[in-house]
């Protein structure tokens, strides 16, 4: 009995989950399934005598699903553990927080009544008991976070945490040995907690976004077949592919490697690496990329560059040269924490060197210097940002807009460049047909009956114009160029305008189809891809904010201009590549802009990534989404400046928490420096600032898009 | 004080309980498909 697991990237719903989880049993050698819809993957126990992977996959696809095998070895297993790890710490931190506040708010109200010392100190002993085991395991993702950056040199919000933490906790444990009334367990308990709070959420967002390009690397087909010089067809697996292979494409597979068609004729749909809709058409001597789709015909082509060298995989690498590049935007907090951190250091060094030498003994020195450090503890700093951040993406998402990453509200406020890619994005991405004077009902009727035969997109677009049928006899697909039947005696021929009428030239600027019967002139239809619906009002209103837009797009440079001319953008570059992509928008990067890129297809995904800040449609490919800060559901391209206008009132607000956060600490440092904070007053103090900066950020909610 | 002495480990003793019980959830995987477990409730139960 063997296990294994495939990426199912069709599965979406409850009946999806049925239909796998009980049609697989049902075949011989397979004992269980088990579907996961958050990471579209499936788990299956088979048995190795009577199945392989090959078998499996067929298996998915006779049950309608696509299937690849997914190799847990891919890299990133240790991912989840981490992830688990900072769950089960936040879990731990959780109940010591509740039960060592429990205890402390009861030694408060005793201070004013009539608990006895002896109950006191068993109630801080308690305390400690619980915080110092939780510490020591809670606490080291703080810990190590400081310990790395002060020995790289640097400093972060975690020093100034993590020194809080420990000297708190030890001065604490200090003063509950010698009977002292103050302990600050509860403090630095309570702030790990939420710390971690944070921190998983900010995890997690980052880990959907790891899962969907790793399945994306098992989608790369995984099985081939080599086709031997006595003509033979072998099937091996896609590791197995070397250059100067000869390899067979049948339609609906996707290609395993980059190559050159040697025999065939088909049309490709390379929307997986160019985000273009329209299936180019490809004859022998035409290079063939790894992942694109065979649609029509039959293909084999030899194989120039295999795995790590084809271009999807560059584009996966790509990203993740992007996302390690894309690390370097520094959250305005962690700013503020290079500035705050010694700040905060030094005067907890001047209270205590001041006590020791004016105070009456050391401890007393002591407990100012961990006062200064608990009340100064970035806890309304820490909670400024977060808390905007919440009440902006839960704003968002009545408006339909995903928020993906945390730091995302800071960055796009502050974008001043926009970059839009064409299809999908600006315009609807699926081709529609132009019904003007030209096309009469007669021969689209006829082109739809004809073209319900076909997998190509353009055919399939005229078939939903029309549902009147036609007696059609000999109906044959001629892949690369069209389809061909005997209509009423007569030859009718829908496809390619060469192949059509025989005539080369190019006349029309977007994707077209002919169609002739007999002997009659030919008939075009013309497509287009529309606009969206408030594309020009979208553009418009970004200008109006003051900002640049551009056009960037993979289709030729005439279409992106007359799409761009339409819409009254200035900046357009066409016949872009992944790589072209990047290049302009490090370009921009490098006249000091900062830019927001908004695209959906999976070419963009690198271009996501690397500019400042990134919007998708939820259309958009699972890879562009998951590269993007934010998503956007629905049709309306208005979602962008209103995304826009949120976060720049959210930015302002974090700004406003940081002034707030700051005042607090102008008014309570003095007086923690001057030995008046005890424990009691250092938790009102906190609580209040953080309620204080909570209920300014809750002004987000009111805000009117 | 005597009611502290048992009352505050009872309040712990509960307390591990629930931290144990969601760390139990945890390791048994019900948080690994949060989309999914949305979705099965849906399902109508195995008639077989």
């Amino acid at each position: 009995m063997s296990q294994a697991d495939f990426v199912v990237p069709g599965m979406h719903c409850a009946g999806c989950l049925r239909k796998i989880e009980r049609g697989l049993p049902e075949i011989l050698g397979v004992s269980a399934a088990r579907a996961n819809l958050s990471t579209k993957r499936v788990h299956v126990d088979f048995d190795e005598a009577t199945l392989d992977n090959a078998a499996l996959v067929r298996a998915f696809q006779s049950l309608g699903f696509d299937a690849a095998p997914f190799k847990a070895a891919l890299s990133g297993g240790e991912r989840d553990a981490e992830d688990k790890q900072l769950l089960r710490a936040m879990a731990v931190a959780g109940f010591a927080a509740a039960n060592i506040m429990l205890l402390s708010v009861s030694v408060w109200a005793g201070l004013v009544s009539d608990m006895d010392a002896s109950t006191r100190e068993m109630f801080h002993w308690i305390s400690a008991l619980i915080a110092f085991p939780t510490l020591a395991y809670a606490g080291r993702p703080f810990f190590i976070s400081a310990y790395k950056a002060l020995r790289a040199g640097a400093m972060n919000m975690d020093v100034p945490i993590s020194l809080a933490v420990v000297l708190a906790s030890a001065a604490s444990l200090f003063e509950t040995i010698r009977g002292g009334p103050h302990v600050y367990f509860d403090a630095s308990v309570s702030l790990v907690f939420f710390l971690l709070i944070g921190r998983y959420l900010d995890r997690r967002a980052r880990s959907q976004a790891f899962e969907v390009a790793r399945n994306l690397l098992a989608l790369r087909s995984i099985e081939a077949t080599r086709v031997d010089e006595d003509g033979k067809h072998h099937l091996i697996e896609s590791d197995a592919i070397e250059p100067g292979m000869t390899l067979f494409v049948a339609p609906g597979m996707r290609v395993p490697a980059d190559g050159v068609v040697l025999s065939g004729t088909s049309d490709m749909d390379t929307a997986l690496l160019t985000g273009e809709t329209v299936p180019e058409a490809v004859a022998p001597a035409s290079h063939l990329h790894a992942g694109t789709l065979n649609l029509t015909g039959p293909l084999t082509l030899r194989v120039e560059k295999v795995g790590e060298d084809t271009l999807l995989a560059e584009i996966v690498q790509l990203m993740e040269a992007a996302e390690e590049g894309g690390g370097a935007y520094v959250r305005l907090a962690d700013r503020l924490a290079k500035a705050y951190a010694p700040l905060v250091h030094v005067l907890a060094g001047l209270t205590l060197v001041g006590w020791l030498v004016l105070g009456p003994d050391w401890h007393v020195a002591l407990m100012a210097c961990v006062a200064v450090l608990i009340i100064t503890c970035p806890c309304a700093l820490g909670l400024a940002v977060p808390v905007v951040q919440v009440v902006g993406a839960g704003k968002l998402l009545q408006q339909g807009v995903l928020m993906r990453r945390g730091d995302a509200l800071e960055r796009l406020a502050q974008v001043d460049t926009v970059v839009f890619d064409k299809t999908g994005t600006l315009t609807k991405g699926a081709p529609q047909l132009v019904e003007d004077s030209s096309c009469d009902r007669a021969s689209l009727e006829l082109a739809a009956a004809l073209g319900r035969h076909s997998k190509h997109p353009l055919a399939k677009a005229i078939a939903a114009k029309s549902n009147a049928s036609a007696s059609l006899q000999d109906i044959q697909e001629f892949p690369g160029n069209g389809i061909e039947a005997i209509h009423d005696g007569q030859r009718i021929r829908l496809g390619r305008k060469a192949w059509v009428c025989g005539d080369e030239s190019e006349g029309h600027l977007g994707p077209e189809l002919w169609l002739q019967m007999g002997d009659a002139p030919a008939q075009a239809f013309h497509f287009t891809d529309e606009l969206r619906d408030d594309a020009k009002a979208t553009i418009d209103a970004l200008k109006a904010k003051g900002l640049d837009v551009h056009l960037l797009s993979g289709d030729r440079a005439v279409v992106a201009h007359h799409v761009g001319a339409a819409l009254g953008i200035e900046h357009i570059h066409g016949d872009c590549r992944p790589d072209d992509k990047i290049r302009v928008l490090q370009d921009l990067k490098e006249q000091g802009r900062k830019v927001l890129m908004v695209g959906d297809g999976l070419n963009d995904a690198p271009a996501l990534k690397t500019a400042f800040a990134s919007i998708s449609p939820a259309s958009a490919a699972d890879l562009a989404q998951a590269s993007a800060d934010f998503v956007f559901q629905g049709e309306a391209l208005m979602a962008v400046p209103q995304t826009l206008s949120l976060m720049q009132k959210g930015y302002t607000l974090i700004r406003g928490n940081f002034a707030l956060a700051l005042g607090y600490n102008l008014l309570a440092i003095p007086l923690a420096m001057a030995g008046y904070v005890t424990p009691l007053i250092a938790a009102l103090a906190m609580s209040s600032s953080s309620i204080l900066v909570t209920l300014n950020a809750m002004r987000l909610k009111l805000a009117r898009l | 004080m005597n009611a502290l002495l048992i009352l505050i480990p009872i309040a712990l003793v509960l307390g591990l309980f629930g931290l144990a019980a969601f760390l139990w959830s945890l390791k048994s995987g019900q948080y690994d498909d949060m989309d999914g477990a949305a979705e099965r409730i849906l399902l109508d139960d195995e008639d077989d």
